[in-house]
């Protein structure tokens, strides 16, 4: 019996070694170790045995099947690595193949630059205020210090629905509709589509954009407006950014600043982009004219302020090299999946 | 304002470089557009003269000819025709430039050595209007004795670098050579010389050649005039001529100069009026009557009505205040006497009527900007000088100064505590007070209280002498500082701009781009888009001044922009685009308007390329998800004519219409050459943020299984989806969890007239496992109710 379980051993062993497939494997298994298989068959003829035999040959015969059942278990995991392995040679991708993107689409420039302009103040602690479009004269000359002759009038070149409504020429009315009605301290941005009669060319359109700032509280200076203005600028352009104040006149501001800032393009060597100055106006900005505020309600000898303004589409322009104002309303898909 | 440097210097003297001086100015308020130097860029160009002239022995269109340039004699090669012995011409050297860059070097021509170039008017930059006489394509033949070897830049008075200045409207002082003298005085901190007027007068009493009578001293309250007797009409002298040119003044006549003159030194435009063509010698400042007409200066016509102010003599008038002279009144040749006006004129009124006769002139526009009325007879004194000293007549006594109600000049109060307050500086009182003596700006003793000059007319308060000692402190010296201990306040988005937000970002990540679009439009639309002749849309708010019909209403519906965009983009070969726009209409309440229209923000969707109905209803579902809006319904629409009868859906909330979606109808398409299927849709942006929930509240996880079931069933057309998961819905009780619709089918194995739907119904019980039993009694009640309702037939 020794000797048959010995050669069960060599003859599965050698089986072993030549098999290819799962299904072989589990042949071999059956052949061997299943119920009707010859080591079974052996062991069973282990009742004919003696009693000093018995133990000697139950051992080995469990050495036996042990063996074999690590044998299979080892070509068992050799093959299935293999058949593995071969599969994955098999199921090779071109990684090249561009991937599944679901199209997103894509912000418009003017609104990505009032996007950055409303978190940079609203972080600075300002709320955002909206008022008309199609705006009374009141709102947007008298109360602001420009009276119904006043030259300015032409300048800013009004769309009339009739005397008394315009299209408003800048957000400024806003800022007067919030000082009649609320108490300071106020602090607030508004931004909003304004309008003014220029015909349509590469730098001016008839409808364009502003934000302007408004601030009134006790004890608002001068330093204050410059202070908040180079934070702004630097959020918008730039840690390095620089900025200017020029002398200027507005009715309803006084003192009055056109605001340059250093060139993003030359950081204010001078280049082509700021036409060798080294610095490009992007604001107008004041101290709060007391008559303005003395038309909201506000008395002047208590409070102060500071406003500014800029222009959207002159500061998205600049931010992205856009060098023709027609783009930013034609609406071209393929300008619009630039931003 | 072109402010010659050269002249300025009269006034003040400027001892930096002009980039310094400008940049100077500009940071203490006149701000400066550009500095321009005469003949920047011509060197080495002198003056020559022609000795002889002989033919090219190889070239029949060239002469040789030998020139005198002082030092020795050139041979110069030319191919000029109007050039003659005894000609004093410019002579480029070797190794000169010219404008443009161009450089000129000595060489042959035909064989023959040539050690330069002559030069025509244009070659120099120079044109006709300066120099009449010189040929338009010829040498430029200069007058004759001319020092030879002279730099032409200084024969041509060429040295001159001129500044050109943006004033402001608030400063019409700043328009005059002293106005800007006095603000580079302060700048520089240095003194102000005005000139020195002096009259020579000889003769009798002006008030014997005329009399001047203001007849409506509200538009005219100064009025002062001179006269001046036999007038010598000639050419001004070269100095006058260089400095008008400089400036940008073209020289006439001695007279006309002069009152150029003295408007471009002084800020006080001027007019000169042939006496003897004055009836009765009379001035008389009056209202034009109605239909009144006056040829003026430029020999236009002009009709006249009685807004106007005139100047009128005892018939006629004259000359329009202000903007123009008459020509009946003009100064010629032959003029013997001269009546100087110096006035000052309300400048609305000018304003207003040089805006009616369209003729805005130099002088106008001056005088718009409310001038200074004590400059009137400095003005004019300094005229006379003029003439006194140009030899061009003689000044008869006395000035006719006819000045009804005098100015007074206004007192502002001035505490420096509080301008210090305001800018955030502390300025020293004393150098407060420094700035405004170098103004001229007169502080009270007391130092609380600052009389204003009345060329000053915009310093009305104190919040104007705070400008002042910020503009020459300079705006940036003024520390800055972030609004420290000020009251703080809470930076936030409202709701409604949250909402915005979370639209447009939706939009986005659902692949729409945004465009934006004018909020004006054509009427003309209305008919593009089918909108019945009676619809309430058509009534818009009209812009009184357009700037065409295209822009002259505000628009009441979005559409017609989108389908203008997708048309743009699709006519440029695009293939696909997915749009959207937040933005407004403009409702009015009635009209003729007369409240303030109602602005109604809208989200407005568009697509083509690639899209379906099915595409676009899926963003708006997206948005309604995002927002945490559930109860919403899309009923089919037939009554909108811009849209496709059969592939339209209203949206409501709540029963409420809140905006609609659908494939616009081709002939709405045709109509604005755009893709014959395009999808649009409105949705008004009130009702989202009304509805918005965004609020999210945690519900525990399911911790029974979900039992699931299918079902197709055949049914007819026209019956909906909606109609379908109604009834499973209705027949489900609660254990309903999700009905998902997977299929609807039509064609080979569904009879014609119908359709094949099928759901995948889940059902799931909070507390229990569902048991088979269960779920077959619900999926019965389910199936009965479809096919009783609906004639829905089960499909195996
Ligand atoms: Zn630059």
């Amino acid at each position: 019996m020794k000797e048959q379980l010995n050669s069960i051993k060599d003859q599965a062993e050698k089986e072993l070694s030549g098999i290819t497939s799962i299904q072989e494997l589990e042949n071999i298994r059956v052949k061997y170790l299943g119920k009707k298989g010859e080591l079974t068959s052996v062991l069973r003829g282990m009742g004919a045995l003696s009693a000093e035999e018995r133990p000697i040959i139950g051992q080995l015969a469990n050495e036996v099947r042990s063996f074999l059942e690590e044998k299979l278990e080892a070509a068992k995991n050799e093959l299935v690595s293999k058949e593995r392995t071969a599969r994955l040679e098999k199921e090779v991708i071109d990684v090249t193949i561009p991937g599944k993107v679901k199209a997103l689409g894509k912000k418009h420039p003017l609104s990505i630059v009032l996007d950055e302009i409303k978190d940079v103040f609203i972080g600075m602690g300002y709320e955002i205020a909206e008022g008309p479009e199609v705006e009374l004269d009141y709102y947007n000359f008298e109360a602001l210090n420009i009276p119904k002759n006043h030259p300015a009038r032409d300048v800013q070149d009004t769309f009339y629905i009739n005397e008394n409504m315009v299209l408003r020429t800048q957000t400024s009315p806003v800022q007067v509709r919030v000082m009649e009605q609320k108490k300071p301290p106020i602090k607030i941005i508004c931004p909003g589509r304004v309008y003014r009669s220029d015909a349509v060319d590469a730098t001016h359109s008839p409808v364009f954009h502003q934000v302007e700032g408004l601030v009134v509280d006790k004890g608002v200076t001068m330093g204050d407006l410059i202070g908040t203005l180079q934070v702004f600028a630097k959020s918008l352009f730039g840690e390095n950014t620089k900025i200017r104040l020029r002398p200027h006149h507005f009715p309803f501001t006084e003192p009055s600043a056109e605001v340059d800032v250093s060139c993003w393009t030359c950081g204010g060597n001078g280049c082509r982009v700021c036409k060798g100055e080294g610095w490009i106006e992007i604001l107008g900005a004041g101290m709060v004219h007391p008559k303005v505020l003395e038309n909201c309600g506000i008395d002047p000898e208590v409070y102060s302020g500071f406003a500014f303004g800029l222009g959207v589409e002159r500061t998205a322009m600049g931010r992205f090299n856009i060098d023709d104002l027609r783009l930013l309303y034609e609406n071209d898909i393929r300008f619009l999946k630039q931003f | 304002m072109k402010v010659p440097l050269n002249w300025l210097n009269d006034y003040v003297d400027i001892n930096v470089s002009p980039k310094e001086f400008a940049d100077a100015l500009t940071l203490s308020g006149s701000k400066v557009e550009g500095i321009e130097v005469q003949g920047e860029e011509i060197s080495k160009v002198v003056v020559g003269k022609i000795l002889s002239v002989e033919k090219h022995p190889d070239a029949d269109k060239l002469q040789v000819t030998k020139v005198d340039i002082g030092s020795e004699i050139i041979q110069i090669v030319t191919g000029a025709r109007n050039i003659s012995v005894g000609d004093y011409i410019p002579v480029a050297l070797h190794g000169s430039t010219l404008p443009g860059g161009k450089k000129i070097t000595k060489g042959k021509l035909r064989g023959v050595e040539s050690h330069g170039m002559m030069c025509s008017i244009a070659e120099l930059e120079l044109t006709k209007d300066d120099y009449p006489e010189a040929a338009e394509d010829g040498i430029f033949i200069l007058d004759s004795d001319l020092p030879l070897g002279k730099d032409i830049k200084e024969v041509l008075g060429l040295n001159e670098k001129i500044v050109e200045f943006e004033i402001t409207s608030n400063r019409p002082d700043c328009l005059s050579m002293v106005g800007i003298a006095r603000e580079t005085a302060v700048t520089f901190k240095t003194p102000l010389k005005k000139p020195e007027i002096k009259v020579k007068e000889e003769g009798d009493e002006a008030s014997q050649y005329a009399s001047v009578e203001i007849k409506d001293s509200d538009l005219c309250p100064r009025y002062a005039a001179r006269i001046v007797k036999d007038v010598k009409i000639g050419p001004s002298p070269k100095w006058m001529k260089d400095r008008l040119k400089a400036a940008g003044v073209r020289p006439i006549n001695n007279i006309v100069d002069i009152t150029n003159y003295v408007m471009l030194e002084l800020g006080q435009p001027m007019h000169a009026f042939d006496l003897e063509n004055l009836q009765g010698k009379k001035i008389i400042v009056r209202r034009a009557n109605d239909g009144e007409v006056i040829k003026t200066l430029d020999d236009q016509e002009r009709k006249l009505d009685s807004s106007m102010l005139v100047i009128a003599d005892a018939e006629k008038p004259v000359a329009v205040a202000g903007v123009m002279g008459g020509a009946n009144s003009e100064v010629s040749e032959t003029t013997k006497t001269i009546l100087f006006e110096s006035a000052n004129f309300f400048g609305h009124s000018v304003r207003m009527t040089a805006k009616k006769l369209g003729m805005r002139t130099e002088a106008s526009g001056r005088f718009e900007k409310g001038l200074d009325i004590e400059n009137v007879v400095t003005a004019i004194n300094r005229a006379v000088q003029l003439v006194e000293e140009l030899g061009a007549g003689t000044v008869c006594k006395g000035v006719i100064d006819c000045y009804p109600i005098k100015n007074q000049p206004m007192n502002v109060n001035f505490r420096p505590e509080k301008i210090n307050a305001l800018l955030g500086t502390s300025i020293e009182a004393g150098e407060m007070v420094e700035i405004f003596k170098a103004l001229e700006l007169e502080v009270d003793e007391a130092g609380s209280s600052v009389k204003v000059p009345s060329f000053r007319p915009d310093i009305e308060r104190e919040a104007d002498l705070a400008e002042e000692v910020a503009r020459f402190f300079g705006y940036n010296n003024i520390e800055s500082t972030l609004l420290s201990g000020k009251s703080s306040t809470l930076g936030k988005k409202s709701f409604k701009q949250k909402v915005e937000d979370i639209v447009k970002n939706t939009m986005i990540s659902c692949g729409m781009s945004e465009t934006y679009t004018y909020s004006f439009t054509s009427p003309k639309v209305f008919d593009k888009i089918n909108l019945p002749a009676d619809s309430e849309l058509r009534k818009a708010v009209v812009i009184s001044n357009p700037l065409g019909e295209d822009y002259s209403i505000m628009r009441t519906t979005t559409i017609p922009d989108m389908l203008e965009v997708i048309s743009r983009n699709y006519n440029r070969r695009i293939e696909e685009a997915r749009l959207f726009e937040m933005s407004y209409i403009y409702i009015p309440e009635s009209l003729p308007v007369d409240k303030l229209p109602t602005e109604k923000q809208v989200l407005t969707m568009g697509m083509y390329g690639n899209a379906d109905f099915y595409d676009l209803k899926g963003v708006v579902e997206q948005l309604f998800q995002t927002l945490g809006i559930s109860s919403y319904e899309f009923l089919p629409e037939k009554e909108c004519l811009a849209f496709h009868p059969g592939r339209t859906a209203k949206i409501l909330f709540n029963g409420q219409k809140v905006g609609m979606i659908g494939e616009i109808h081709p002939e709405v398409a045709e109509n604005f050459e755009g893709p014959e299927r395009t999808y649009v849709g409105v949705i008004e942006i009130e009702p989202l943020v009304s509805n918005a929930n965004m609020t999210a509240k945690y519900r525990p996880l399911p911790k029974f299984p979900a039992v699931s079931r299918d079902i197709a069933m055949l049914v007819k057309d026209e019956v909906m989806v909606k109609q379908i998961e109604d009834i499973i819905k209705q027949r489900s009780s609660k254990i309903l969890e999700e009905v998902k619709l997977f299929d609807v089918y039509k064609g080979k194995q569904v009879p014609e007239g119908m359709k094949s739907v099928a759901y995948s119904i889940a059902f799931r019980a909070e507390d229990r496992t569902l048991t088979d039993e269960e779920v077959n009694k619900v999926m019965e009640k389910i199936l009965t109710g479809l096919k009783d309702n609906l004639g829905a037939q089960l499909r195996e």
